[in-house]
């Protein structure tokens, strides 16, 4: 899942103003930075050993660092990142862009993983999962919210932000098709923001139970 | 620098228009995560099968659908859609190998196991179904391209 919610190069051909002969030159894109695979490999690792282990501290880690992170990165990127990338010059979202979105292709996915096996394990665990369970219909809410966050990410937001990486690493991208498929996570913005502040409630309720 | 393309106009390129294949993939989706949802309140329970029986059986009709009307699919830049396709096949059947692993360690057995593996093959295949496709469109209308 793939989160990112820039809306740089976002508003029709003025996506290329700015990118003439006279702009910095533009970084080499890599859709998927190979440095970060190992990390990524290691972190699953210990995400299905503290599955597999039943292990409590790597499941508590696991999920409490992946959905802060998880959730942080989300809220900050959306409500703050954005709006100011959106007041950037053109050369300077397209080259923050350029070298952002390869991160959160790596970045998000590892995170959820994280925060939702591990968080399944947990409730499991700790018997949320019961229908007997104070927390169970909290649960059954956060599972939804978690379902539309992931339509969009897996859905929407993903397949716009490699379809963009694709476009950018072109000798000549074409501003219409990027600005096309960024639209997707301006409208997207305000249900994954509204969806993350869910979270924080349902899970902060369910922690305090 | 040789961005100066995007200068370009809004509307200025002509693109072929294709089948719905992302917005099927969507609802596909869709049907799934519905499937899942259902399945994940009744743990550690065993659920009633009928509904996720139900969701994957329309949630794979379809997926079939999508790949007949993506077959019939002229223009569509294929080497851009193998390129991506193989590999986020690769990341989906890890992911979902890694939702299975947990399953199965948590005892889901039987009907419940084949119900949740059917949809996570769905799942597996159908994420980059969607991703490769939406990449391929964007990458086929332009002979200067690449």
């Amino acid at each position: 899942m793939t989160d990112t919610r820039v809306d740089s190069l976002s508003t029709g051909a003025e996506a290329g103003a700015g990118l003439g002969a006279s702009g910095p030159p533009r970084p080499v894109i890599q859709i998927v930075p190979l440095k970060g695979l190992p990390v990524v490999a290691v972190i699953l690792g210990f995400l299905v050993a503290s599955i597999g282990f039943n292990w409590r501290w790597g499941l508590d880690l696991n999920h409490v660092a992946g959905g802060a992170l998880w959730t942080g990165i989300d809220l900050f990127v959306g409500l703050v990142v954005g709006p100011i990338l959106g007041r950037l010059s053109i050369p300077a979202r397209a080259e923050f862009s350029a070298r952002f979105m390869p991160k959160m292709v790596l970045l998000m996915p590892t995170l959820v993983a994280m925060t939702l096996a591990s968080g399944f394990q947990l409730a499991l665990d700790l018997g949320n999962l019961k229908a007997s369970s104070p927390n169970h219909a909290w649960l059954m809410v956060s599972f939804i919210v978690v379902g539309v966050m992931a339509v969009i990410a897996l859905g929407i937001l993903e397949p716009a932000n490699i379809a963009v990486l694709f476009e950018m690493r072109k000798p000549r991208p074409d501003g219409e098709v990027i600005a096309r498929l960024m639209k997707r996570f301006i409208y997207t913005a305000a249900v994954t923001g509204l969806m993350q502040v869910a979270t924080l409630v349902i899970m902060t309720r369910v922690a305090s139970r | 620098m040789s961005a100066s393309h995007l200068d370009a106009p809004a509307g200025a390129t002509s693109r072929p228009r294709f089948a719905p294949v992302a917005e099927l993939g969507v609802a596909a989706l869709v049907l799934v995560v519905i499937g899942g949802i259902y399945m994940a309140s009744y743990a550690p329970r065993r659920p009633p099968l009928a509904v996720p029986i139900g969701l994957a059986a329309a949630s794979g009709a379809l997926l079939v659908v999508n790949v007949v009307m993506l077959a019939r699919t002229r223009g569509l830049a294929w080497d851009k859609f193998f390129l991506v396709g193989r590999w986020t096949l690769l990341s989906y059947v890890i992911a979902a190998g890694l939702i299975e692993f947990a399953f199965v360690r948590d005892h889901t057995r039987g009907g419940p196991l084949v119900v949740l593996t059917a949809m996570l093959v769905l799942f597996a295949v159908d994420v980059p179904l969607i991703i490769s496709f939406t990449v391929a469109r964007f990458q086929s209308a332009r002979s200067d391209a690449t």
